[in-house]
């Protein structure tokens, strides 16, 4: 596909193989850049459609304003002007940042937990952790249903096991003070597996060496945590931040679309589900793409922040 | 780095290392009580839908609740395993199968040459290429919704199956994860196949991929489950109920038989038996490839 045997073919017969390859290092220089080229073409190509393109549609949607007809007008910054004085807008934005705040460290907390506890070797760690694993491979669509039927009011298997010791739990998902922090601990139900992997591979690349001398030292459990494994489990933890920052903020739409509809009175309306519900419900996707680009530029704000605070903690993950 | 400070005195007693289960049988008892009821807590949910599905609807909602069905029957599953009607989950199924096995090939066929010639070859964009494809990965997906939607508008590809096949497979996901694997290849196979007199084409398919069989499979485990479960992309580029996938014909389903636990959860059962198979058989490719990129396809 990419070129010929050609020296191959008709070979020089006095010529060895390594004085040919130095007889023409141009040659070979050429074809191997052309070959790069070729190998590398697919993937530009579907980048360049599918990534590139659409990234630079974003930012200039945001400045149109798009008919239910497909007809763009210029509107300038009108869509940003509109944000600032849109109350569900900003109340969606209040509320993300809750979710951020309750989320980022919660998911944090319990992943690494999770990992220290299956982290050693004992019988049977490998199937606890499959099964604490397991609700992230399986459809966030599946999820939601399973958690709508199990906290249904009255006849959910929840409410009917809560109703046997006499308790009336509230409306989990119908209750506005009750919702948002219902689909809080789902999330981190399905998800914490999955900080849980990435805190574990950390874990087993510190090397155990230094839990020894820990140990020849008399170091308890706490010491050797805090002067051990938090150390050197600092770029795992600045990984961790960084994904779960994004995950959070624009994951789990899959979730308020099943359970809740970002109801019931707005509770669960997330600035994702608002992004959403403005390009796909009223058609706005001027509107939409500029809330997008406010949330891109967040997030960017949020990495850099990160990056600054921990010194630029290095990605041993993302090498 | 290793804030190790030595105590003052020198304290023999060696502290349970960590890496090592608690001892004492108090704690030990502990320790595996807590862990079965976080199985419980992260699997129960899943076994309920399994066994909701087999109970009659009124039994699902009885009070008080049974655990176990008492009397085990396929009805639910009996309406939905047909390839027509309104809510044809076989045929949903089968789209599903299709669209992700489909693009898991076009993964594999388009990522793996890109990420041998980031890894292997010589030429003088690589560093800029390499930056510019992985810092893709850091925006979120949900950025490229609308104007991807308008691109396969564009394209003519609303409404089929290359709406759920294509656009993902140009992801710098597969790029990035295979050129790490492929970069640590020992550099003396290639070598000897270059004496031989082999192109770079012959390389990659006849030294390259041979030899990278664990990433490969990695990989397409990973976009495999992606694709599969899928939700808000296929809502929005499916219109015609037959062409659904099925988390997308889930939403449908659930629509029509909101009271109706069994045929609900027969369907979200029938959505999440391929991915957990799949799982339950390459769960060590799975969890190597999450945990080593850190990243899902």
């Amino acid at each position: 596909m990419t070129g010929t045997i050609g020296t191959a073919d008709a070979p020089a017969p006095s010529t060895s193989h390594g004085e040919r390859r130095q007889n023409n290092p141009n040659t070979r220089a050429r074809r191997e850049r052309r070959a790069a080229y070729l190998f590398l073409a697919p993937n530009l190509i579907g980048l360049t459609t599918f990534v590139a393109i659409p990234m630079l549609m974003s930012i200039v949607l945001a400045f149109f304003s798009v008919d239910g007809f497909g007809g763009y007008t210029f509107v300038g910054t009108a869509n940003f002007e509109r944000m600032v004085n849109d109350p569900l807008f900003l109340s969606s934005l209040g509320r993300t940042l809750i979710y951020l705040f309750v989320l980022v460290p919660g998911l944090f907390v319990s992943g690494l937990g999770l990992a220290l506890l299956v982290r050693s070797q004992f019988p049977l760690v490998g199937l606890f952790r499959t099964a604490l694993f397991a609700p992230n491979v399986i459809s966030l669509v599946v999820i939601a249903l399973i958690w709508k039927f199990l906290l249904t009011d009255d006849v959910g298997f929840v409410a009917k096991i809560l109703g046997r010791v006499g308790i009336t739990p509230p409306s989990w998902l119908g209750d506005p003070s009750y919702a948002l922090a219902t689909v809080m601990v789902i999330t981190i139900w399905f998800s914490m597996g999955y900080y849980m992997l990435i805190f574990l591979a950390g874990l087993q690349d510190i090397p155990r060496e230094y839990y020894e001398v820990a140990s020849i030292d008399g170091a308890g459990p706490w010491a050797t945590f805090r002067n051990v494994t938090w150390p050197l489990l600092k770029p795992t933890s600045f990984f961790i931040l960084l994904t779960s920052t994004i995950a959070v903020m624009t994951g789990g739409l899959e979730m308020l679309v099943v359970l809740t509809n970002g109801g019931p009175a707005n509770s669960t309306t997330l600035v994702i589900y608002y992004v959403y519900q403005q390009a796909f419900v009223y058609g706005e996707f001027g509107y939409a793409s500029a809330i997008a680009s406010i949330m891109v530029l967040i997030l960017l704000a949020w990495s850099a922040l990160l990056f600054a605070l921990t010194r630029g903690g290095r990605f041993t993950h993302a090498d | 780095m290793a804030v190790l400070t030595r105590p003052e005195q020198e304290a023999p007693t060696p502290a349970p290392a960590a890496g090592r289960p608690p001892r004492s049988l108090v704690r030990s008892a502990v320790f595996w009580t807590f862990l079965l009821v976080l199985t419980l807590v992260f699997v129960g949910p899943i076994v309920w839908m399994l066994l909701t599905s087999i109970k009659t609807n009124p039994e699902a909602t009885s009070v008080p609740p049974t655990i176990l069905p008492e009397d085990p029957t396929g009805a639910a599953y009996d309406g939905l395993m047909r390839l027509d009607g309104s809510y044809p989950v076989l045929r949903w199924f089968l789209n599903s199968l299709l669209a992700a096995t489909l693009h898991m090939l076009l993964v594999l066929a388009v990522a793996s040459p890109a990420a041998y010639a980031l890894a292997r070859l010589q030429f003088k964009l690589r560093g800029l290429f390499f930056v510019v494809i992985v810092s893709t990965l850091f925006v979120p997906g949900f950025v490229f919704l609308l104007p991807n939607y308008i691109i396969i508008d564009k394209l003519g590809w609303l409404d089929t199956i290359w709406a759920l096949v294509v656009p993902g497979a140009a992801g710098a996901f597969g790029v990035f994860f295979l050129r790490q694997f492929f970069a640590m290849l020992p550099g003396e196979l290639e070598e000897a196949a270059l004496i031989d007199g082999a192109n770079q084409w012959q390389i990659f398919t006849r030294v390259v991929l041979p030899n990278s069989k664990p990433a490969l499979a990695t990989l397409a485990v990973l976009s495999f489950l992606t694709n599969w479960n899928d939700f808000i992309w296929p809502i929005y580029v499916l219109f015609s109920p037959e062409r659904l996938t099925l988390p997308a014909g889930l939403r449908l389903l659930q629509g029509a038989y909101t009271t109706d636990y069994p045929v609900i959860m027969a369907g979200a059962f029938v959505a999440s038996v391929p991915v957990l198979v799949l799982f339950l058989f390459t769960q060590r490719y799975v969890i190597e490839g999450v945990s080593r990129s850190g990243l899902k396809g």
